[in-house]
């Protein structure tokens, strides 16, 4: 059963096609690369899976079960997980309580609007598994760069997701904080299917099993990572630029 | 040690009518009523980031259900107020699903929209409302036309009121409500349905707003369509921002600014209104958070200081 299933998805802003039919499938438990250049439309792609944007024509299926006409909290509670290129996180807040809106957003819970708040046990645990444990009080605002990327992922994490979507994990990361980030990636257990858009193809390359190559909109080139680098295809969209 | 502050102002205010005058007496009261419905408004203003300038709508639409379900119907305040209330939830649900169509400005201006169709109504349906009359020959429940019985009548509602909200924007569903104001669309992507969260709060705001409408027209004995304008909306979210939006106290402080100006200055002062936004603008100039963070701010400053 594919995770993950695109039929013919189309979007079009103001008649400039971002996503011209692209179709893909990404199996249980894979680790799927997405690449391309700037304005590829990975990112869109992306939001088109959410349900942040609604597509124009096509279907999107997670595990056999049509979601493209689905709100997207509805989409998240059947298990996608996302983050975001642009760190999107509760800035005021502290990591613990980034933490619990995530693990609330799946708790019934989160209806309870006359009990007191309490934070959930998990919390310690899952910034834990990403090494923030020693800044659950702090704010976000107060932390670094590299620390958000990581509390990113890790507030996606703590759902548990069936199906994560990377959207450049690495960028904007120094060495140092990538080998961090990178490895957290890779400790991401297999019940997880990851998707990643990820603009610089060198870091991202041995973290995937299956690459697609996506330009202006479409799939020009989709294998293992051997028949994608030999492509001349790539070299075009990669080298060309 | 936190609720210290709160158990202090409790104590006073339930003292205060032992040597308090009546005039005095009177005007706490009013501002017990517009701090239940200042709070309602930074339900959504304060802890949704949801602009309204229509809350004027359910505290005059309760106020005038309960006077014409005792004066057309001749109904008992104890079939009235439930009514009323029931009435003016109800209304808050419809309007909630015009009104969060959009958010920001949009939400704004359907809730101004919203509010100025029923200020229309109530000035020009004169056989229902007798328009610019206004309803009168109205009763207070439990006879409590003293001073004194009000105070404490009005006292125990606000209270009640306003530990309801506390409890209500502290709670895990308050955390999700706080979420969609800073961040709606991550909150999406984590699972919350935003748009529910923010109705739901649109329908309690709109309930308490109601409790506020009835302790108005109790108090005043008498309903005018002028409670449904947009001024007395504007006063309403006035009071919020002065006070200081998404804090608990925030609204009790901006609600005692206002309707002290109102009652206490305009007996000295003619224009009223000009001194009110003039004192708003003063406020706005010093403390943009409003009155109750700005002053926690510069006291912090003066304890590290010294």
């Amino acid at each position: 059963m594919a995770a993950l299933h695109i039929q013919n998805l189309k979007k079009a802003f103001g008649g400039l096609p971002a996503i011209n039919d692209v179709s893909l499938k990404v199996e249980e438990g894979e680790r799927r690369l997405i690449i391309g250049p700037n304005g590829a439309g990975k990112t869109t792609l992306f939001n088109l899976v959410t349900g942040d944007l609604g597509s124009d024509s096509g279907k999107i299926f997670l595990f056999d079960k049509e979601i493209t006409k689905r709100a997207t909290h509805r989409r998240v509670h059947l298990g996608l997980a996302r983050t975001y290129q642009i760190i999107t996180l509760f800035p005021q807040d502290t990591l613990e309580h980034n933490i619990a809106l995530s693990l609330l957003g799946l708790s019934p819970q989160r209806w309870n609007a006359f009990g007191k708040q309490r934070l959930p046990k998990e919390a310690g645990s899952v910034l834990a598994l990403v090494g923030l444990e020693h800044l659950a009080q702090r704010p976000v605002s107060e932390v670094a760069y590299g620390e958000k990327r990581r509390l990113e992922i890790a507030m996606a994490l703590a759902q548990k997701p069936r199906v994560l979507l990377l959207d450049e994990p690495l960028a904007g990361l120094s060495r140092e904080e990538r080998g961090a980030v990178k490895q957290l990636i890779a400790k991401i257990p297999r019940e997880t299917t990851v998707v990643m858009i990820e603009h610089d193809m060198d870091t991202a390359l041995d973290m995937a099993e299956t690459i697609t190559v996506l330009h202006y909109g479409r799939v020009i080139v989709e294998g293992t990572r051997q028949q994608v680098v030999a492509d001349p295809k790539t070299r075009e969209v990669y080298l060309g630029h | 040690m936190k609720n210290a502050g709160w158990i202090v102002l409790l104590i006073i205010l339930s003292l205060f009518p032992l040597v308090g005058g009546e005039y005095y007496i009177n005007l706490t009261s009013q501002i017990f009523i517009f701090a239940v419905f200042a709070a309602s408004i930074n339900l959504l203003l304060g802890y949704g980031g949801l602009p309204t300038l229509g809350h004027a709508a359910y505290l005059g639409v309760a106020a005038y259900l309960s006077a014409l379900c005792a004066l057309k119907l001749g109904w008992g305040h104890f079939a009235a107020a439930p009514a009323a209330l029931l009435g003016t939830t109800l209304m808050a649900a419809a309007f909630g699903l015009i009104a969060l169509r959009a958010t920001g400005l949009g939400f704004l201006m359907l809730t101004l929209a919203l509010s100025q169709v029923l200020w229309g109504t109530a000035l020009r349906w004169v056989a229902m409302t007798d328009g610019d009359n206004g309803l009168r020959g109205l009763a207070r429940p439990f006879g409590l036309d003293d001073a004194k019985s009000f105070y404490y009548f009005s006292f125990v509602i606000t209270v009640l009121a306003i530990a309801m909200m506390a409890r209500f924007v502290s709670s895990p569903f308050g955390a999700a409500l706080k979420g969609t104001r800073d961040q709606a669309r991550r909150m999406s992507a984590l699972g919350h349905d935003v748009w529910m969260v923010r109705w739901i709060t649109f329908i309690y705001a709109g309930f308490w707003g109601g409790v506020s409408g009835l302790l108005f027209v109790y108090y005043h004995k008498y309903i005018h369509p002028v409670s449904l304008s947009l001024a007395n909306s504007a006063e309403g979210l006035l009071a919020v921002i002065a006070g200081g939006s998404g804090t608990l106290a925030g609204p009790l402080v901006g609600a005692a600014i206002v309707m002290l100006l109102k009652n206490y200055v305009s007996a000295y002062v003619e224009r009223w209104n000009m001194l009110l936004g003039f004192v708003f603008v003063v406020i706005v100039v010093f403390m943009p958070e409003g009155v109750v963070p700005g002053v926690r701010r510069l006291w912090r400053r003066y304890i590290s200081r010294t």
